[in-house]
């Protein structure tokens, strides 16, 4: 069947989620292909498709605060750290279940995040950015120094893999339906937000904050309402990770981390949940990919290790050509697709 | 009734004095124009009403109230509505929901009802959606609603803009210089509007208005600033009369002169 332009005739309609029935077969179809990936995929393929659900749940965090509300943060790296520790340390010093340590960590990193948002009240852009730099080093430092705590730059390690009785989550399988289960409910409860009151002030927040605020918008109390739920959701990201590596150690959340974080986002579209999932893709498989075109190669030529000097400078170049060309992002480039297809064969 | 009063107010800025001993009151359900050469300070006389600026003296009352050191968005609570000079749209937002968020002071929906959504924040989204639809009904929007508002011709981002005020259901509307760079087509159809939000929907309305046929002719009284100060007041007779609003607009030579006075009445 041709759908030729949607129609609906009510509000309830109107305000669905996926609005056309070929949509809502896109989303059955992706959620059947989530299911039956581990049964087709190699145990290595599983471990990447871990990893990109981890990142796409640290991107729609950083992309609430940032792409939604306007908030630049390159303390992403810190608050997964902030995540992963709270974890591993509710975890192994408390001696609390992950099912625990999981919502645990996520609160502490919700309140660190919020108290490293303050600033976010008198500072704008570039400033911002400098604000939340600081805070990046600051827990850096503390991670790397509250040896009692944190075991310093050795890490922590023997980190325990969730269990529900003698069920444990601990191959890459069992770990991979755990986190998308929690990506699926991070996607979710994101797309609801921006579609009423708190997300839509965070968007206004962003557009003009003035007129919001002229418009009853508590401006602080929004904008750290941003910081708490972005961190929430990176503090989860960063306890998933720590759980699956059963080990972490400082260097896993540097700014290096937080740069790649901005680049997923902005990558994959600033203030679209699609575009989380797609940046947390992209970049999780970009290097894999270059690892594996250059396989055969790289005996011959060092690209890898290239690769991995370059990295951050690689990166940067990727985001100016999508700032360039299309600055929407990946989100973007699919809208299209799906707008051509919609009216195919008829769309010009 | 007296619904707003402004009591001597004054703003610096640095050196710079904006606003200098106005007094002022609007009643409950009538159209004030506020009118006087660009720099006279009208802009600023709405922005301290509506809380952006904070006057360095003098007081402000809202039905009684006393609201000179209330935040901006508290004021909002209380019905006070404005639209901006330089269109101040969410422009990344379509226009429903520009809309919406003009609905803020009136939704409930926390975070966490907000993101789970099913039940108690779709109710709402859907209850709100059909007042936000009345108003777009009004304005005559229906064909842009999906829009996004950064894409839109400035005709239509100004009755957005008014949209969205309206979506407040504010008690009082402070409109600045809303049909700037608007033809006559687009003026008239912007004063019909204005009119019919102050009868029907009985909302008090201050007014920022260059054009002296639409001030003549849909104002029930007039204030005239000049260099931050209040030179006249009443009815558009009586300012048309008055000598010191005579002098200050032919001292004027940008065009808003004495010619322009007798509009279109
Ligand atoms: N934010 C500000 N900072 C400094 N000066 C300002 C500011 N806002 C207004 N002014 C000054 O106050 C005076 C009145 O401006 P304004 O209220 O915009 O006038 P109007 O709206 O009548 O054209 C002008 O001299 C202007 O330069
Ligand atoms: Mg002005």
């Amino acid at each position: 069947m041709i759908e030729c332009g949607v129609f609906k005739r009510t509000y309830e309609e109107d305000m669905a989620f996926r609005h056309t029935a070929l949509a809502r077969w896109r989303i059955y179809l992706l959620l059947l292909a989530v299911v039956v990936f581990p049964f087709v995929a190699s145990e290595y393929y599983v471990g990447i498709a871990n990893l990109i659900g981890i990142a796409i749940i640290g991107a729609l965090g950083l992309n609430i605060l940032t792409g939604f509300t306007g908030q630049i943060s390159v303390g992403q790296g810190a608050f997964l750290g902030v995540g992963a520790y709270t974890s591993a340390i509710l975890a192994i010093r408390l001696g609390l279940p992950f099912w625990l340590a999981l919502p645990g960590a996520g609160l502490v990193t919700a309140l660190v995040g919020s108290v490293f948002g303050i600033p976010s009240l008198r500072l704008k852009g570039l400033y911002l950015v400098i604000a939340t730099l600081a805070g990046q080093v600051i827990i850096e430092w503390t991670i790397g120094h509250w040896v009692d705590l944190t075991g310093g730059s050795q890490g922590m390690t023997n980190i325990p893999s969730p269990a529900i009785g003698p069920l444990t989550f601990a191959s890459r399988t069992s770990y991979y339906y755990l986190t998308y289960a929690i990506v699926l409910a991070a996607t979710v409860f994101a797309s609801n937000l921006f579609r009423s009151k708190v997300g839509r002030a965070f968007v206004a927040v962003r557009d003009r904050d003035i007129a919001a605020e002229a418009m009853g918008v508590h401006l602080f109390r929004y904008k750290i309402l941003a910081f708490a739920v972005s961190s929430f959701y990176v503090g989860v990201a960063g306890s998933l990770w720590a759980h699956y590596l059963n080990m972490i150690s400082p260097e896993h959340f540097t700014v290096g981390v937080s740069i790649e974080y901005l680049a997923m986002i902005i990558i994959g579209g600033l203030g679209t949940v699609s575009g989380s999932i797609f940046g947390a893709i992209f970049m999780t498989l970009l290097p894999v990919i270059l690892r594996e075109l250059t396989g055969p190669l790289s005996a011959m030529l060092p690209i890898t290790q290239v690769f991995n000097a370059l990295r951050e400078g690689i990166f940067g170049i990727v985001i100016i050509v999508f700032l360039i060309y299309e600055p929407h992002g990946l989100a973007k480039i699919w809208r299209n697709i799906k707008d051509y297809f919609r009216l195919w064969p008829f769309s010009y | 009734m007296i619904q707003l009063a402004v009591e001597n107010l004054g703003l610096h800025f640095g050196g710079v004095t904006a606003l200098r001993g106005i007094t002022l009151d609007v009643n409950q359900g009538e159209i004030l124009a506020i009118i006087g050469p660009n720099g006279a300070g009208k802009t600023s006389l709405l922005n301290c009403v509506s809380g952006l600026y904070r006057p360095s003296e003098g007081r402000l009352s809202f039905d009684g109230q006393d609201i000179t050191h209330l935040p901006p968005y508290k004021r909002a609570r209380l019905g006070i509505a404005r639209t901006f000079q330089n269109i101040e749209l969410f422009r990344g937002m379509t226009v429903l929901d520009n809309l919406m968020l003009g609905r803020h002071v009136h939704l409930q929906s926390s975070l966490l009802i907000g993101g789970i959504y099913f039940g108690f924040a779709q109710k709402e989204e859907i209850e709100h959606r059909r007042a936000v639809e009345d108003i777009i009904d009004f304005l005559e929007i229906e064909k842009i609603r999906k829009r996004v508002v950064g894409t839109l011709p400035y005709g239509y981002q100004k009755r957005v803009e008014l949209g969205r005020a309206l979506a407040w259901e504010p008690r009082i509307l402070l409109l600045d210089e809303p049909m700037a760079g608007m033809n006559i087509e687009e003026k008239e159809d912007m004063a019909r509007f204005i009119l019919d939000i102050n009868e029907e929907r009985e909302v008090t309305v201050v007014l920022i208005e260059h054009d002296m046929g639409v001030v003549m002719d849909i104002s029930d009284r007039v204030a005239v600033l000049d260099f931050g100060q209040k030179i006249g007041e009443g009815t558009p007779d009586e300012v048309r009369a008055n000598p010191q609003v005579i002098r200050a607009y032919l001292g004027e030579a940008n065009g808003v002169g004495l010619a322009s006075f007798g509009g279109s009445k």
